[in-house]
């Protein structure tokens, strides 16, 4: 059963081949047995989870199941789960137990789900390679010399060590999708506005979604039926009809019109990454699709915009971390102001304080227009980009990381360097589109590749179908890393 | 614009992270890398741009004026670091 599926996980549960607790219990022992290798995890609560898995038995026995009622999931360690310590990655949060449930997880309880445990991320979100954690990096389950990418890296590790036949993850400059490509699994971030960020612990507001990680993109849409729905106690929740994200899963493909953005297939491009998206896009045409040149011009200035916006956002967010109401506070300081500094020194990691210098640097008297004015007008021309390639594409694709994944150690002494790693999956942030990313083969140094599919606003159904007709005629996404065959 | 070590400074002043001498040039190293990046949006007319604060074109949604939360003080300064008598304790301010 490691090797099910959601929808298998569902009909076993439903036919009661295996209970919730044998599941939730067999995925424990893994998580026992490998944690030390891929660190994928920060809190696991057996006895918790295993209370749960008992309640969804009892519901499924009184023949009230929903489609996730009893299937186990891991959630990255920024969403808020009542009685669950909340790290996010963080020393100034190590001992936060949240008093209050995140919409999603609030979603996912409702449903019936297990949670499995918290997973490793970077430190409030902010990295490519799970090394900002302060609770060490997470490994890549395909060598674990190598990072699994950031943000969401222990979710992405946890899926492909099989860990958890699902987690959840959020993406603020692709760090569901950069993950995602970097361990071989799937991953979708969907439209802004889509999933509520209630209860999911702020990096920069205007540009961050919740979203699933899971084997396939038929899983990915069960998900994203819990995940998805408006509330009203997120100011930017949009409310829109109910839909079911599976409904469009098995269309042909038939016409679709396949966008690829010249400037996503230029230099510091790996040429193995180049070889293998080119072999993906092949894939497409033999299942009736056609691919048509477009052009995303301001797509070289989105690092640039992004590297403002989002730490200016970011160091608004974070200066709720002062010592008084929760989380780390020092132990020694003078007066109330040496607290907050000693504190907040103390509580933060190298790139977090990195990022709040640059956002209060660009927010600061006199730097305001040329930084993030500047940055938000740039912003403007990168969606109108979008707005304009879809007239003539149903779907742009292109490769999700320029590289796969990297050594540990090797991008640290340098940000600057280490920022280029999202190059390909900003610009859909900062537009608010939906993109995603799917495993589309290997390196020689049998490290995975994803292929990025970036959608145009709520077209995450499409998006989906897009996908799962691919991974009903290849078989990346079920190759095994060797700590999930271990 | 070039950053400077007075920039570094008066940025971690501004937002109360403590940062020796030694540590302010190495970070002033790694932001120049990160400038250099941004200085890329110069490369650009954006006059009469309108700036996009977010990613949907929305009016902030509004609210009838009324109490939606019950009170959970004592659940919530559970968790805080320093409390005594319903009150966040920190160190004192005025003499």
């Amino acid at each position: 059963m490691i090797e099910s599926s959601l929808k298998e996980l569902s009909r076993n549960l439903a036919e009661k081949e295996i209970s919730s607790v044998e599941l939730t219990r067999a995925y424990l022992d893994r998580i026992a047995s490998r944690i030390a290798t891929v660190n994928a995890l920060i809190t696991v609560d057996p006895d918790t989870s295993l209370a749960q898995a008992q309640a969804a038995d009892e519901r499924i026995a009184r023949g009230e199941a929903q489609p996730l009622t009893g299937i186990p999931i891991a959630h990255k360690d920024l969403w808020c789960a009542k009685g669950w310590r909340t790290t996010c990655g963080s020393r100034m949060l190590e001992n936060f137990v949240s008093p209050y449930d995140a919409h999603v997880i609030e979603r996912f309880n409702n449903e019936g789900a297990v949670i499995l445990g918290k997973t490793n991320m970077d430190e409030f979100a902010m990295g490519s390679s799970n090394e900002n954690s302060y609770f060490g990096c997470a490994r890549n389950p395909w060598n674990t010399d190598r990072v699994t990418g950031g943000s969401s890296g222990g979710s992405a590790a946890a899926v492909a060590a099989a860990l958890a036949p699902a987690a959840t993850g959020t993406d603020t400059g692709g760090s569901i999708r950069q993950p995602a490509a970097l361990c071989g699994v799937s991953g979708l971030k969907p439209t802004y506005g889509r999933v509520s960020r209630y209860g999911m612990i702020a990096f920069a507001s205007s540009l961050d979604q919740g979203g699933p990680m899971a084997r396939n993109a038929e899983d990915l849409a069960l998900l994203l039926d819990v995940m998805v729905g408006f509330d009203a106690r997120d100011s930017t929740s949009l409310e829109r009809p109910a839909e079911a994200f599976t409904r469009l899963l098995d269309e042909p493909l038939s016409g679709l019109r396949i966008g690829l953005p010249k400037e996503y297939f230029g230099e510091g491009m790996s040429t193995e990454v180049r070889s293998t998206v080119e072999a993906g896009l092949a894939e497409y045409r033999k299942l009736g699709a056609t691919t048509v040149d477009i052009e995303l011009p301001a797509s070289d200035l989105s690092i640039a915009a992004y590297y403002v916006i989002a730490p200016a956002e970011a160091s608004s967010n974070l200066s709720r971390y002062d010592g008084v109401r929760y989380g780390f506070r020092a132990e020694e300081y003078d007066d109330l102001l040496d607290m907050y500094c000693k504190t907040r020194s103390q509580g933060f990691g190298t790139e977090v304080k990195r990022r709040i210098l640059i956002g209060t640097y660009v927010l600061s008297h006199g730097y305001y227009d040329a930084y993030y004015l500047k940055a938000q007008r740039i912003r403007r021309l990168i969606a109108q980009d979008f707005t304009k390639a879809f007239e003539h594409c149903d779907m742009i694709m292109s490769p999700t990381s320029p590289t796969t994944a990297f050594e540990i150690g090797a991008k640290t002494a340098d940000p600057a360097q280490m920022y280029l790693s999202d190059i390909y999956t900003i610009a859909a942030n900062l537009a608010g589109l939906p993109g995603m990313s799917i495993p589309c083969g290997f390196d020689a140094a049998g490290l995975p590749v994803g292929l990025q599919i970036i959608g145009n606003y709520f077209c995450e159904a499409k998006m989906l179908n897009v996908a799962h007709r691919y991974q009903q005629h290849t078989d990346w996404h079920l190759k095994r890393s060797p700590v999930a065959s271990s | 614009m070039s950053l400077s070590l007075d920039d570094v400074k008066r940025a971690a002043s501004l937002a109360r992270l403590e940062i020796g001498d030694a540590e302010s040039q190495r970070i002033l190293d790694q932001l120049s890398g990160v400038f250099e990046l941004i200085a890329k949006m110069e490369s650009v007319d954006t006059d009469g741009i309108e700036p996009m604060a977010h990613a949907q074109d929305m009016m902030a949604r509004l609210r009838q004026d009324v109490v939606t939360e019950s009170d959970k003080h004592e659940l919530f300064q559970s968790i805080a670091p320093a409390v005594d008598a319903d009150l966040y304790l920190v160190p004192k301010v005025i003499e």
